[in-house]
C-alpha cells in the first residue's frame, strides 16, 4: 500500500475530523447514552427516572416474549442468509457460463445493482398485496389464503421472500465478479483434471469464491439482522402485536410505540454485543482459512 | 500406430476468425513436437484444440484409434503445462500434484507413491507442503510439470511453458523437460515462438504462419531445406538471407542488382525467383565469384557477422571468430549444393 505524506501535522488531522464528528455523533454519542439508560426505568411520561441496576436486562431475558422474536430473527437471519447467498451463487455460476468474458452481458446485469433497494423494496411489497399482489394471487391459485399481516406464518413467509427479493440481486453481482476473476487457466487445468462438473465447482471454484462468499456472509448477516428494518416495518405497520418481528424491530416497538425506554436501551446493548462476539468470531475463525496468498 | 492424428481440421472462432487452415497430420508415440510460428499464427489455438478446451470447427481428430472430437478434456487421457501454470492456489503443491489422479479411482497408496516420484524427480520433495504463493517461478514451472507427470497421461501438451521464466533458467528447464520426455517417453507437443527451443528440443518441427502449417520436419531438414521463404526467415540466428532475382533458363539467378549466379538447377527464363543463402554456409575466400560489401562487423564471441551489401541486397555473413575482417570489399564462395531457391511470386521452395 502507498503511504500518503503530509507536510504539515494538522492536516491530517483536519482530514479526519468530518469522518470523526459522523462517527462520534450518530454512533458513539447514541451507543453510550443506550448504555446508559438501560440502567435506568424512565418514567413513561418523561418525568424522571430511577436507576435500577440490572433490573432492564434481567426483565429481558426472563421475558417468553423476547426470546420468541430472539428466536424468530435466528430462523429469519438463516433463512435470508442461505437462500439469497445460495440463490445469487446459482444465478452468477449459471451467467458466469454464458457470458464468458462478453462485456454487453456484464453491464446489463450491472444495472441491477442500480436498483434502489427502497425501490425494490416497494416493489416486493406491492408483490404482497391482498389485492392486486401477484404473490398473493399466485397463492390463491395454489389453494392457500394468503393473509398478510393477521397470518403470521404468512407473514414470516412474505419477509423472507422481500428480504431475499432485496439482497440477491447484490450478492449476484459480487459472485459473479468473483467467479470472472478466477484465471481462465486455473478452470481449464480443472476441466482436464477433474471429470465431474459438481465436483469442480466444489473443489476447485467455490474454494477461489471463499474469499467474496465470507465477505458477503457477513454483509448477509448483518443486512437480515438489521436492514430489513424498513421492509418489516413495511409489512407490518399497521398491527406489530401479533406478528413475527426481529430484534431490531423489537427494540423500535418498545421503545418508540411501548415507551419502554430503559428496556428498549437494554436490548440495544444487547444487540451490540452480539454484533462484536459475532465480528470477531467470523474473523478469527474463518477469515485465516480462506486466504491463499 | 500414430498417438495423435488429424484430418482437415480447422477452427473458425464465432467470430469469424480463422485461427487455423485445414490441416492434417501424424504424431507418433514418443515423439517430441514443436509447434512454433510467430504470435497469433494459431499455435495455441491448434494446442487447445487437442486438449479439448476448444471446439473442432470441422475435421476429424484421433487420440490413439478413438475419435475425440467431442471428447470432454478430462476423458481425452492428455495432460496440460499452461504458460502461468495454472496451478490451484488453494492447494497445497502435494494437493496440486494429486489433484488429477484422485479424481480417477487411483488408489491411496498409488497416489502418494506417484507424487512422491514426481516430486523427487523435481527436486519438489521439501516444497510438498507449501502453497504455490510461496514458491518461485522456476518451482511453479515445476510443479505444473509433476502434475502433469503424475497423470501418467498418453498425451504431454505444452504451451509456451518456458516463457514466463529468465533466460538461464529456460536454459536449464529446456533440457530437464527434453530429458525427462525421453526418460517418460510420453508423446508431447510443445508450443513456443522461440526458434531454439524449437530447434533444440523437437523430433519434428511444425512450423506455422497465419494459420497455416507451413512445414512438417526435423530440425534439420527445416533448417537446411526450408518449404518456404517464410521458415527461411523465421527459422536459424541469424535468419537466411533472401536475394530477388530472376531465372536465366541456363541453370542460374539473375539477382536484381546485375550479379549472376550459377546453381546446380534449371531455372526458368523470366521467373521471378528468391535465392536463400544461410550466412554460416558462406566463406570469404579473394578469389570467390562474389564481391561483398561488408558496411558493420557484430561480435558475438564465438562467430562474427559481417552485415553489408551483395548484388545492391541486403546481406549477411557469418565467420568464425579466427577470420579477420573489417569493413571494405571481400570476396566470397559458398557450396551451390547450399543454396535454396524459393518461388518469387508464392514464396515456395523449388
Ligand atoms: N477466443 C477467441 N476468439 C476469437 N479469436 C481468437 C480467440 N482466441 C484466439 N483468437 C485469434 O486466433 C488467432 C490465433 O490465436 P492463438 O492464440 O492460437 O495464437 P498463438 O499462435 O498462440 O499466439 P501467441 O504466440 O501470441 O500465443 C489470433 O488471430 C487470435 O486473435
Ligand atoms: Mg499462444
Amino acid at each position: 500500500m502507498k503511504r500518503a505524506r503530509f507536510h504539515h501535522r494538522l492536516l491530517p488531522v483536519l482530514l479526519l475530523v468530518p469522518q470523526l464528528t459522523i462517527i462520534v455523533i450518530f454512533f458513539y454519542w447514541p451507543a453510550w447514552n443506550a448504555v446508559q439508560s438501560s440502567f435506568f426505568l424512565q418514567d413513561p411520561f418523561g418525568f424522571g427516572s430511577q436507576f435500577v441496576g440490572l433490573d432492564n436486562y434481567s426483565r429481558l431475558f426472563r421475558s417468553a416474549e423476547y426470546m420468541k422474536v430472539a428466536r424468530f430473527t435466528l430462523i429469519f437471519t438463516l433463512l435470508v442468509t442461505g437462500f439469497s447467498l445460495g440463490l445469487a451463487l446459482l444465478l452468477a455460476v449459471k451467467a458466469d457460463k454464458v457470458i464468458r468474458g462478453a462485456r454487453t452481458y456484464r453491464t446489463l446485469l450491472m444495472w441491477v445493482y442500480a436498483v434502489a433497494p427502497p425501490v425494490a423494496g416497494l416493489i416486493g411489497v406491492a408483490l404482497f398485496d391482498q389485492n392486486i399482489g401477484a404473490m398473493t394471487r399466485l397463492f390463491s391459485g395454489l389453494g392457500h389464503d394468503f393473509r398478510l399481516g393477521v397470518n403470521y406464518l404468512d407473514t414470516a413467509a412474505a419477509m423472507v421472500i422481500v428480504s431475499v427479493w432485496i439482497q440477491t440481486p447484490v450478492n449476484f453481482i459480487f459472485f459473479l465478479s468473483g467467479l470472472q476473476s478466477i484465471p481462465q487457466g486455473v478452470k481449464e487445468a480443472a476441466l482436464i483434471d477433474n471429470p465431474s462438473g459438481l465436483r469442480r465447482f466444489w473443489e476447485v471454484t467455490f474454494p477461489l469464491l471463499a474469499p467474496t462468499a465470507f465477505f458477503l456472509l457477513i454483509i448477509n448477516i448483518t443486512y437480515a439482522l438489521f436492514d430489513t428494518f424498513g421492509i418489516i416495518d413495511t409489512l407490518v405497520k399497521n398491527n406489530p402485536a401479533s406478528n413475527p418481528m426481529t430484534l431490531v424491530y423489537k427494540v423500535f416497538i418498545d421503545g418508540f410505540r411501548g415507551n419502554d425506554i430503559g428496556g428498549s436501551s437494554a436490548q440495544s446493548v444487547v444487540l451490540m454485543v452480539l454484533v462484536l462476539i459475532l465480528t470477531v468470531v467470523q474473523f478469527r475463525l474463518l477469515e485465516r482459512r480462506i486466504h491463499y496468498t | 500406430m500414430a498417438q495423435l492424428s488429424v484430418e482437415h481440421l480447422s477452427k473458425t472462432y464465432p467470430n469469424g476468425v480463422t485461427a487455423l487452415h485445414p490441416c492434417d497430420f501424424a504424431i507418433e508415440r514418443g515423439e517430441f513436437v514443436v509447434l512454433v510460428g510467430p504470435s497469433g499464427c494459431g499455435k495455441s489455438t491448434l494446442l487447445r484444440m487437442i486438449a479439448g478446451l476448444e471446439d473442432i470447427s470441422s475435421g476429424q481428430m484421433r487420440i490413439e484409434d478413438r475419435v475425440v472430437n467431442h471428447v470432454e478434456p478430462a476423458e481425452r487421457d492428455i495432460a496440460m503445462v499452461f504458460q502461468n501454470y495454472a496451478l490451484y492456489p488453494h492447494m497445497t503443491v502435494y494437493r496440486n500434484m494429486a489433484y488429477g489422479i484422485r479424481n480417477r479411482r487411483v488408489p491411496a497408496a498409488e497416489i502418494d507413491r506417484k507424487v512422491r516420484d514426481a516430486a523427487q524427480m523435481l527436486n519438489l520433495t521439501e516444497y510438498l507442503d507449501r502453497r504455490p504463493a510461496q514458491l518461485s517461478g522456476g518451482q511453479r514451472q515445476r510443479v505444473a510439470m509433476g502434475r502433469a507427470i503424475v497423470r501418467d497421461p498418453a498425451l504431454f501438451l505444452f504451451d509456451e511453458p518456458l516463457s514466463n521464466l529468465d533466460a538461464k533458467l529456460r536454459n536449464q528447464m529446456r533440457i530437464e523437460i527434453r530429458a525427462l520426455q525421453q526418460r517418460l517417453g510420453v508423446t508431447s507437443v510443445y508450443v513456443t515462438h522461440d526458434q531454439i527451443e524449437a530447434m533444440t528440443m523437437a523430433d519434428r518441427i511444425f512450423v506455422m504462419n497465419a494459420g497455416r502449417i507451413e512445414q512438417i520436419g526435423t530440425p534439420a531438414e527445416i533448417y537446411h531445406r526450408p518449404a518456404s521463404t517464410f521458415v527461411a526467415s523465421f527459422m536459424g540466428a541469424p535468419p537466411m538471407n533472401l536475394l530477388r532475382g530472376h531465372g536465366t533458363g541456363t541453370g542460374a539467378v539473375m539477382l536484381s542488382g546485375g550479379l549472376q549466379l550459377d546453381l546446380p538447377m534449371p531455372t526458368d527464363a523470366g521467373r521471378d525467383l528468391v535465392l536463400g543463402l544461410r550466412p554460416e554456409d558462406m566463406r570469404l575466400s579473394p578469389d570467390g565469384p562474389i564481391r561483398f560489401d561488408i558496411q558493420i562487423v557484430e561480435e558475438l564471441g564465438a562467430t562474427r557477422l559481417l552485415h553489408g551489401q551483395l548484388s545492391e541486397q541486403p546481406f549477411t555473413v557469418a565467420v568464425s571468430k579466427e577470420t579477420q575482417a573489417g569493413p571494405g570489399i571481400a570476396r566470397l564462395a559458398f557450396a551451390p549444393d547450399t543454396a535454396s531457391l524459393f518461388c518469387g511470386q508464392k514464396g515456395h521452395r523449388l
